[in-house]
């Protein structure tokens, strides 16, 4: 019951918050396999949303199209919309790249980059902007204390981004992301190669960057998506079942489905 | 939703306490006489390298002097080195490399980063297949067929040819298996940053991999300094010293080779030197691809 008592602080706004991001008539399809069937949904600004549901319910799909990470791969497409600022993402003219430096990402498992730690972070920034040494350095610095690990690495900026243990390689990663000034931050699971203490530090981290950003977290842990969203969509094969605030979905969900899946009935 | 429970109880047969005991002593064995096995084959494999090894450093070191570096192969029955074969060895070994490197490390980066399964990927990585493992004397043949009858010259830069011909398809093949072990998430996070493909080639995966591919292309070093075969119809050899590559090349294999077969006592301890040199190199050059590969 204690998870229920820390969300009550995000339920205070009167209507709802502007959205960031509109999805429409959404499907995606892995080669033949229908991954996702007509997903519509609102994500608001400056909120966490919370994607949850059993392995193989397209949480993570839906994930990726926000910015068109399938595109790597020939045999995934999208139809639909995604739109972000009346732009549709997924027919847009601008450069993908643009695209994703608007929306940043971070992933189940640490991924530094084969490269100094400070060289992780500015490797992103230099894609975008041409910064002078200082100004980079100030960047650094900047992304490293938003993601609450300057104290840790502030005396060894040179040194790999490899010898830093899992959880600070996570927060490493977030820095990275949010370096290039994102709109969006999306997580993939972002805790689950993590202790418990590393998770924590994330939970919080994510629930600071809403002031700043609008984020996405796809997780397996309900406790976690409780602890730490304000709105919650419940997925299953494919289907957005129940979207919502988080209170309301944990303590009433409208859809007996959810319901199961929350309580441990199922999944 | 409910989970069924149509589990079975037990399993209809099965062995009684004493059959499993014994079952289980004959499975230790059938493993202990599996592993004698191949401890008598390995004794037998290192037997064989550590003679050869021993024969090469016992009758190569006897010829160990400072001549062999300083002067020129000498002729039958007098006093000389070893210095225009290496020197024309190395020459030879450089050029080959910097010409193989390169074309390698870019066609293994074409087949690992770009459509790893397409038609043209299947077709070049059978093909290249074909290239490691064919006969290096075939190799020589056909530079000879091509460059050295063309210009109706033996010469260094045929044998550099004929060699970067052997590089090629280890340091592709090394690039490529070293670039295929990088996680495609390591890839997914550059590219979600929003970097350029060959950004993302560059700075992340090549140099994940390095190691491996700087291990691949020692490695192709090691093999070619010691081919004879495709040196034999292209470089030919030298007896003098020449850093002019348009003519016939001094080179250690082949002098090895000739002085080896000679009846000469003083050309067949110089040819032993010149296998424990190329020895010798080859060894170093594979500690270094071990601790290469070793350090992460």
């Amino acid at each position: 019951m204690t998870i229920m008592t820390t969300i009550t602080t995000n339920t205070q706004t009167n209507g709802l918050p502007p959205v960031k991001m509109s999805v429409r008539d959404l499907n995606f399809y892995y080669g033949k396999f229908h991954a996702l069937k007509n997903i519509h949904l609102d994500i608001p600004a400056n909120r966490v949303t919370a994607f949850i549901g059993p392995s193989g319910c397209g949480k993570s799909t839906l994930l990726r199209t926000f910015n068109r990470m399938y595109e790597l791969y020939p045999d995934q497409r999208a139809e639909g919309e995604i739109l972000v600022d009346g732009e549709n993402l997924l027919t847009s003219k601008q450069d993908v790249a643009l695209i994703r430096a608007r929306i940043g990402m971070v992933f189940q498992k640490p991924t530094p980059f084969p490269m100094s730690i400070f060289d992780n972070i500015a490797f992103g920034v230099k894609l975008f902007e041409k910064l002078s040494l200082i100004d980079l350095e100030e960047r650094v610095e900047w992304a490293l204390k938003k993601a609450a690990l300057w104290e840790e690495v502030k005396d060894k900026l040179h040194q790999s981004g490899a010898s830093l243990s899992g959880g600070q390689q996570q927060r490493l990663c977030i820095a990275r992301g949010i370096a290039i000034r994102p709109e969006l931050m999306l997580f993939d699971e972002p805790c689950s190669a993590l202790d418990p203490i590393s998770t924590a530090r994330i939970e919080e981290l994510i629930a600071e960057l809403k002031k700043d950003y609008t984020v996405v977290i796809v997780t397996h842990n309900m406790q976690q998506a409780a602890r730490c969203s304000d709105y919650t969509a419940y997925m299953y094969l494919g289907d957005l079942v129940e979207f919502g605030e988080t209170e309301q979905m944990f303590l009433k969900p409208s859809c007996p489905a959810t319901e199961d899946y929350i309580t441990g009935r199922f999944g | 939703m409910k989970i069924q429970s149509n589990f079975p109880a037990n399993p209809k047969v099965s062995m009684n306490r004493e059959a499993r005991a014994a079952f289980f002593v004959r499975r230790k064995w059938i493993n202990r006489a599996a592993l004698t096995l191949s401890l008598i084959a390995m004794i037998f494999g290192v037997f064989w390298l550590m003679w050869i090894l021993w024969e090469t450093l016992w009758l190569g070191f006897g010829g160990m002097n400072l001549a062999l570096f300083t002067e020129n192969t000498p002729p039958p029955n007098d006093a000389g080195g070893l210095a225009n074969a290496l020197f024309g060895s190395f020459l030879m070994v450089a050029l080959a490399t910097f010409i193989g490197t390169p074309i390698g490390v870019l066609s293994g980066i074409c087949l690992a980063e770009y459509h790893p399964r397409g038609p043209l990927a299947v077709t070049v990585r059978f093909i290249n297949d074909l290239l490691l493992s064919a006969p290096s004397i075939i190799i020589g043949l056909f530079v000879y067929a091509i460059v050295v009858i063309h210009f109706r010259k033996f010469s260094g830069w045929a044998g550099a040819v004929a060699l970067s011909l052997i590089v090629i398809p280890v340091v592709i093949r090394t690039t490529e298996n070293m670039l295929a072990l990088i996680p495609s998430s390591l890839r997914e996070a550059a590219y979600a940053l929003g970097a350029p493909k060959w950004k993302v080639i560059i700075h992340v995966t090549l140099n994940a991999a390095r190691a491996g591919v700087v291990t691949g292309i020692l490695l192709a070093v090691a093999r070619i300094s010691g081919e004879t075969a495709p040196l034999l119809f292209t470089a030919l050899n030298n007896q003098f010293w020449t850093n002019n590559l348009s003519g016939p090349t001094a080179n250690l294999p082949v002098t090895i080779f000739q002085f080896a077969m000679s009846p000469y006592e003083n050309w067949r301890q110089l040819a032993w030197a010149g296998v424990f040199l190329i020895t010798l190199a080859v060894l170093g050059l594979n500690i270094l691809a071990r601790l290469l590969s070793r350090r992460k």
